[in-house]
């Protein structure tokens, strides 16, 4: 069957330039099922065209790496003879079409993506970026994709144990959903995907495969219009208690010496696990599709080639390693089946009822899809906005952010994940960082941060400071960064100007990854989140992780007590532009972001990380949304202890200094005088003021009158379950 | 001390009941599904989880599963049989304990702290907890609705076989799942089989957010040798 139309090429998302480049490298017109293998392959989601150039820019080379971009995930060496393995992916489309399967399946395919290369998942995290919380989707989508995430990560025994939530009217029309699993592996024995021994059988299993989330790839790489609904049909469906035994057959099959590559079958399933693992071990693969298990009937090879069907791995094991794989998927009742072999064509043959239904080179479907250098231009800069004058006291503004949708609580979202689960979460959320036991006294510490509106804003900057809250949430929790996984999404990179948002993030996190030297080793890029023209705010997300070394030496948000003394590291110089304080109290979203001073975020990072390891810091909050009062409250609210604290510097009104959100600052509390630590501070150059002391059940600022810790406490926890019950102000 | 940790497809906390048993100096033996018979040991422990992903009804497929009808057997002449979560969602479905564990009141998974209090020593099963302790575990289910006629609920109240309650504050809160009476946990007639929601085997140790359950394994652990 030959086609060759140009407008079934349209159908399958190709440009005219694009088609013919297929038919120039195949020189013939392909069938069918070989134009949904290219457009599954050349995709934006897969062929990463519009990106690629750029992401080359982002460095991955410190020592401690041990893979960076390019496999399914990132592995660093974390000491004692292992291995953190990480990454994490967007599953934004599908969520919003079907939140509860979308957010399931996100979960799912990066929990494979990390067990793929051999590590037990420890841990997952979830970004979620919902639309205003007046919109009358957005419940519907917080409730399903909060149960989706949950269903999935509670049922296969990982602990959700963290993330970041934010609401904002442009994202109405497409949420975001970024799904992080963080695994442990042996660091001498991580799977790759290069299928490099000719003769080697290749092996399916997990799922059976069926019709689902055909296309699912190329619905990733297009906008939203008013057809978003007629999608559903590609959005898959996810099975954790599939996926829980498939982990653990997997990782039992690992232990035996039986693998030689191994992919998980996720976007475009078959088609491009199978160019991937030939591809990277250049070599061939023959795949006969009469052998893959299946769930319904009467599937073509087109179908086969382009399921999504969730839980499948494709493997290439050890010849004589079959009746072992066998075994150990027999035990766990799971499909298993030889569907192939790899070959020296360098070519994808695909065979079914004794016809040849596909015969193309790897090379062009691998590594000759387009790459775009597309044109781009960064928004114009903002005019500073100085101090504006505050409507409200501090004390009703601290009240007002408390209770807003970016700064409420997050239990409600957090109790419905099993963050318990494996008995090893040390710190749960809520926290700066989240972090894990990994062996004897080390934790890992993990966190996912970005302020869409900075990057709006100026996207560069955006981009640094992404980076840098990722550095101080780590820190703050007294971890060592190691490096980070990204997650970018934007609109549609055909625009210019979404284009410059996405090149202006990369560079801020290429040009923070140095100097912070958090390299980043896995990520993946989501673009046409967009709806009828309208983008999200660009959310360069990043997923960092770090060490602990002495987990009974590290700190978290709470105060220790009463009669502490309270510090803030690092200077505050009262920016109000794009903050929080601004949008919440003074209702305007106009400014520059605040500026992210690299080399003193490092100093300062390295500073506190000394005080933790040294002098015993054990409370320490990273300032971030809100400032410096709501960083204050959440350390009241965590520990139960209110606090007295003044503005050292009357000169700067008092919306400027404690909601005014200057990047670089931590607030500490500590026991006894004050001298040890500012001397630290001193020495290390980095500004250290006096804010207060710890103390009674009250909030007192500037002498005003006093906030009561349960009333504060009451707005700032009821607020999320107000708006899911339908009830209350929404803000 | 021996304990045999029976698995199902699906389990998922087997680490950590084998963390806290180990750690109080239990030696732990695996059990599979497909194992008709349970190794000799002293203590028999369904850990929590999804057996076989929860489908058709918690605990339902795993109570007709090979080995379970040995741990009914092993139950049946005395032996002490400890079902945490999942495994009294099992227990209950064996009919070795009576009554349902139905869909959380708030139709939503739920994992929080939650305050429970020993309401009667089960020997050994409680080890050194002591009546009317009152210790902090977390909960993480979404089906631990305990609930039972009234028939059912007076003879356990008569027959003193309700072992934990989850403990209200003065604001009233404190049962994450509407459990009838605020029932946490039964015993059978004989006192050998306890089940309950909660996991103590998450509150054991200082990395945990408590270690107030420490002493129930401890004890457990002296007790059977």
């Amino acid at each position: 069957m030959t086609v060759g139309l140009p407008q079934v090429a349209a159908g399958h998302g190709f440009t005219a330039g694009e088609y013919a480049r297929v038919l120039d490298l195949i020189g013939r017109e392909p069938n069918l099922t070989e134009l949904g293998i290219f457009s599954a392959m050349w995709n934006e989601h897969c062929s990463y065209k519009s990106s690629r150039r750029w992401l080359k820019t982002l460095a991955s080379n410190q020592p401690w790496v041990i893979c960076g971009p390019g496999e399914n995930a990132g592995v660093v060496d974390i000491g004692g003879g292992l291995a953190a393995v990480f990454k994490m992916e967007s599953h934004n489309h599908p969520s919003f079409i079907e939140p509860h399967q979308g957010a399931a399946t996100g979960v799912g395919g990066i929990m494979r993506d990390v067990f793929t290369m051999g590590a037990r998942p420890v841990a997952n995290l979830d970004v979620l970026r919902f639309g205003s919380p007046r919109h009358p989707r957005t419940r519907h989508l917080v409730s399903g994709v909060v149960s989706g995430i949950g269903g999935y990560g509670n049922c296969t025994g990982v602990p959700t144990v963290g993330g970041q939530t934010t609401f904002h009217a442009s994202c109405n029309g497409n949420n975001l959903v970024n799904a992080m699993c963080v695994g442990i592996a042996p660091a001498d024995r991580i799977f790759y995907a290069a299928a490099s021994v000719p003769g080697a059988p290749v092996i399916y299993v997990g799922a059976r495969t069926g019709r689902d989330g055909i296309h699912g790839a190329s619905m990733a790489s297009a906008g939203f219009a008013a057809d978003t609904e007629d999608k559903r049909p590609t959005v898959q469906v996810g099975d954790p208690f599939t996926e829980k035994l498939l982990l653990e057959a997997c990782l039992e099959l690992m232990a035996t010496d039986s693998i030689i590559a191994i992919q998980d079958m996720g976007a475009a399933g078959l088609t491009c696990s199978s160019v991937e693992m030939a591809a990277k071990g250049g070599t061939g693969i023959d795949l006969d599709l009469d052998a893959v298990p299946r769930r319904e009937t009467g599937m073509t090879a087109y179908e086969l080639m382009l399921s999504e069907s969730q839980e499948r791995m494709l493997m290439v094991i050890r010849p004589g390693a079959e009746a072992r794989t066998r075994a150990i998927f027999d035990r766990w009742e799971l499909d298993c089946a030889v569907v192939g072999s790899i070959t020296t064509t360098g070519r994808l043959v695909v065979r079914m009822n004794g016809r040849v239904e596909a015969d193309l080179a790897i090379g062009p479907l691998a590594d000759e899809a387009p790459v775009y250098d597309r044109p781009w231009t960064l928004p114009p800069g903002r005019a500073g906005i100085g101090h504006p004058e505050a409507p409200v006291t501090t004390g009703e503004a601290l009240l007002a952010l408390a209770g807003s949708p970016d700064l409420a609580s997050r239990r409600w979202i957090w109790e419905q994940y099993d963050h318990l689960v494996r008995g090893r979460t040390v710190e749960r959320p809520g926290g700066d960082a989240a972090v894990v036991a990994v062996d004897g006294r080390r934790g890992l510490a993990m966190t996912a941060d970005c302020t869409p509106r900075y990057c709006e804003a100026d996207p560069v900057e955006g981009g640094r400071q992404a980076m840098a809250e990722a550095w101080r949430n780590l820190v703050a929790a007294g971890a060592r960064p190691l490096a980070v996984t990204d997650c970018l999404n934007f609109g549609n990179p055909e625009s210019p100007a979404v284009m410059g948002t996405f090149v202006g993030s990369v560079k801020g996190i290429a040009e923070a990854s140095r100097v912070l030297a958090m390299p980043v080793v896995s990520g993946n890029v989501s673009f046409y989140n967009e709806t009828d023209g309208r983008a999200v705010q660009p959310a360069p997300t990043i997923g960092a992780i770090g060490l602990v070394d002495d987990l009974d030496r590290r700190a978290v948000v709470g105060f220790g007590g009463s009669g502490q003394t309270i510090a803030v590291l690092g200077a505050t110089r009262g920016h109000l532009g794009s903050s929080l304080w601004l949008r919440e109290v003074a209702g305007r979203e106009d400014g520059p972001p605040p500026p992210v001073d690299l080399d003193m975020e490092r100093r300062t990072g390295e500073l506190v990380l000394r005080l933790v390891g040294e002098h015993g810091l054990a409370s320490c909050h990273d300032v971030s949304d809100g400032g410096l009062l709501v960083a204050l409250a959440e350390m009241a609210l965590a520990s139960g202890t209110g606090f007295t604290v003044n503005r050292p510097e009357r000169g700067m009104p008092p919306q400027a200094f404690w909601f005014g959100e200057d990047q670089g600052r931590y607030v500490i509390a500590f026991d006894g005088a004050a001298d040890a630590f500012g001397e630290a501070a001193r020495d290390a150059g980095v500004p250290f003021a006096l804010l207060g002391r710890t103390g009674g059940r009250m909030l007192t600022v500037d002498g005003d009158r006093p906030i009561s810790l349960d009333e504060l406490r009451t707005v700032h926890e009821r607020w999320l379950p107000d708006l899911m019950a339908g009830t209350g102000e929404i803000g | 001390m021996k304990a045999a940790l029976v698995m199902f497809p699906g389990t998922n906390r087997e680490d950590d009941m084998r963390g806290a048993l180990e750690g109080a100096g239990a030696t732990v033996v695996d059990v599979w599904h497909r194992d008709s018979e349970i190794p000799s040991c002293d203590l028999v422990v369904l850990p929590g989880g999804f057996s076989y992903g929860d489908y058709l009804r918690c605990g339902a497929m795993a109570a007709r599963s090979p080995v379970v009808r040995s741990v009914v057997e092993a139950a049946r002449s005395g032996r002490p049989v400890l079902g945490v979560c999942n495994g009294f969602q099992i227990l209950i479905e064996t009919g070795l304990l009576p009554g349902a564990l139905l869909r959380n009141a708030g139709l939503a998974f739920v994992c929080r702290e939650v305050s429970l209090r020993l309401e009667r020593r089960c020997p050994p099963l409680t080890g050194h907890l002591a009546k009317g302790d009152v210790i902090r575990v977390p909960v993480a289910h979404g089906e631990g609705n305990y609930f039972a006629d009234a028939d059912t609920l007076a003879r356990l109240e008569d027959g003193d076989r309700i072992a934990f309650r989850y403990v209200r504050g003065a604001d009233g809160r404190g049962n994450p799942n509407g459990s009838t009476d605020d029932i946490a946990g039964i015993v059978n007639p004989a006192g050998n089989v306890l089940g309950m929601m909660p996991h103590p085997e998450d509150a054991t140790g200082p990395r945990h957010m408590s270690s107030d359950a420490a002493p129930l394994f401890r004890g457990l652990v002296e007790s059977l040798g």
